[in-house]
């Protein structure tokens, strides 16, 4: 069982913040298939947060075939996704390092690293919307 | 789940000379935690009363679950209301305001009063009077749920806790909502306790409502617009302008629109609840959306 948390300065909507613990769980290792997870009651006395959060991020996360509600008994991770795609971490990490090495020598610090990163990551996510 | 909880046509209220609520149109679906939200002074109070039933409105009609407010006993057993700083009979003991609960509302649930007041630590003994505000609060809440109405109205329930009591309240109102399938509509004038709990805002300034509607719907339409210098009229039709503030090169615009927004010139970001609201507050611009809305009628 996991439990979840809420960063109110995050910037990120509650549900997705929800929704984002789920499956950062599942990669990690932490939520394996079969596990069940925390009710909508649960998560919404733990957190004082609105019901329809939560059952919003559960039923994206069932959309996803993450995870499966079994009426009256609860709802449970349906899916891993600690895949072939941890093997790859290894070689992107240290082409990231390479790369973070090479805007610091072009002497960008560390904000304008950040917000380089983060406008290209948006940049090229909405594309793959569009 | 499609019907209304609250309905209200051109409702007014009038003390003397002065409107403590003018105008206000809205209609609000069943199953919504909604938050009321608006400086001191702006109306809230006015129109938590009108839906209770507490006042007659001077202008306009409001329905609550399809019905007159008060209009009747069975009318009075389907909304509670928790009235603000959470008032309790400072003399009496909790077991009595259980007994005065029982007696006076038809579908009262003692067992689940019991049950509440057990799990929040509290003996039936206790004298009202003795106990802290956030203990104070949960007794109140605790009554307006055992009355087991399919709306519960609070105004301010919130506003004079600490923060760990304010959570512990919003915790057990939210398992509540769940539990028992009960709309709730409450107010307050800090948009940090309505922010993860509500799912429908009603923004009250001025004694008018400014907007009304599902958050994640409120977020989704609202943007701002950062860029070079601009003047509101220059903005497309279907973009309303909700504040404007300029420097002399710079404009912020916060816009509502159903479009999306293409102008590469501007630089758009998302709104929080807490921005959106204060949009909402600005005085500069209130009388020319006004005036638009009068126009989309």
């Amino acid at each position: 069982m996991i439990e979840f948390h809420l960063d109110g300065r995050s910037g990120v909507s509650p549900y997705l913040q929800l929704v984002q613990q789920v499956r950062h769980a599942l990669r990690l290792g932490v939520l394996r298939e079969g596990d069940q997870l925390p009710t909508v009651k649960e998560v919404v006395a733990h957190l004082a947060i609105n019901a329809n959060t939560v059952l919003k991020a559960y039923r994206e996360l069932e959309h996803e075939g993450l995870i499966a509600a079994r009426p009256g008994v609860g709802t449970f991770v349906t899916a891993t996704l600690t895949d072939t795609s941890l093997a790859a971490h290894g070689p992107l990490r240290l082409e990231l390092q390479r790369w973070l090495a090479k805007a610091r020598r072009a002497g960008l610090d560390e904000e304008s690293i950040e917000a380089l990163f983060m406008t290209t990551f948006r940049t090229t996510a909405q594309e793959d919307i569009a | 789940m499609t019907s209304s909880v609250l309905e209200a046509q051109g409702l007014g209220k009038k003390y003397g000379k002065r409107w403590a609520l003018r105008e206000c149109t809205i209609d609000i679906p069943a199953g919504h935690v909604v938050g009321l939200v608006g400086p001191n002074g702006a109306g809230k109070t006015t129109l938590l009363k009108l839906a209770s039933g507490q006042l007659e409105p001077t202008a306009g009609s409001i329905t609550v679950l399809g019905g007159r407010p008060a209009g009747g006993p069975a009318q009075l057993a389907r909304v509670g209301f928790v009235a603000q700083g959470t008032p309790v009979y400072a003399g009496l003991s909790i077991a009595d305001h259980l007994r005065l609960g029982a007696r006076l509302n038809p579908r009262w649930d003692d067992a689940r009063a019991r049950e509440r007041i057990a799990q929040l630590g509290l003996t039936f003994d206790r004298r009202a009077g003795k106990l802290s505000g956030g203990q104070r609060a949960q007794v109140a809440l605790t009554l307006g749920l055992a009355k087991r109405p399919e709306l519960l109205i609070l105004d301010e329930p919130v506003a004079s806790l600490d923060p760990l009591a304010r959570r512990e309240f919003l915790r057990g109102l939210m398992e509540a909502t769940v539990e028992h399938q009960l709309s709730v509509v409450l107010s307050s004038h800090l948009v940090s306790d309505l922010e993860r709990t509500c799912d429908y805002l009603i923004v009250l300034v001025d004694s008018r409502v400014q907007v009304a509607g599902e958050v994640d719907k409120l977020l989704a339409t609202h943007h701002r617009l950062t860029g070079p210098r601009r003047d509101a009229d220059r903005l497309p039709a279907d973009q309303h302008v909700i504040s404007a503030s300029h420097t002399d090169r710079q404009s912020t615009f916060v816009v509502r629109t159903d479009a999306p927004i293409h102008d590469p010139a501007w630089t758009v970001t998302q709104l929080g609840m807490e921005d959106l609201v204060l949009a909402y507050m600005d005085k500069s611009t209130a009388e020319c959306r006004r005036a638009a809305l009068e126009m989309q009628r």
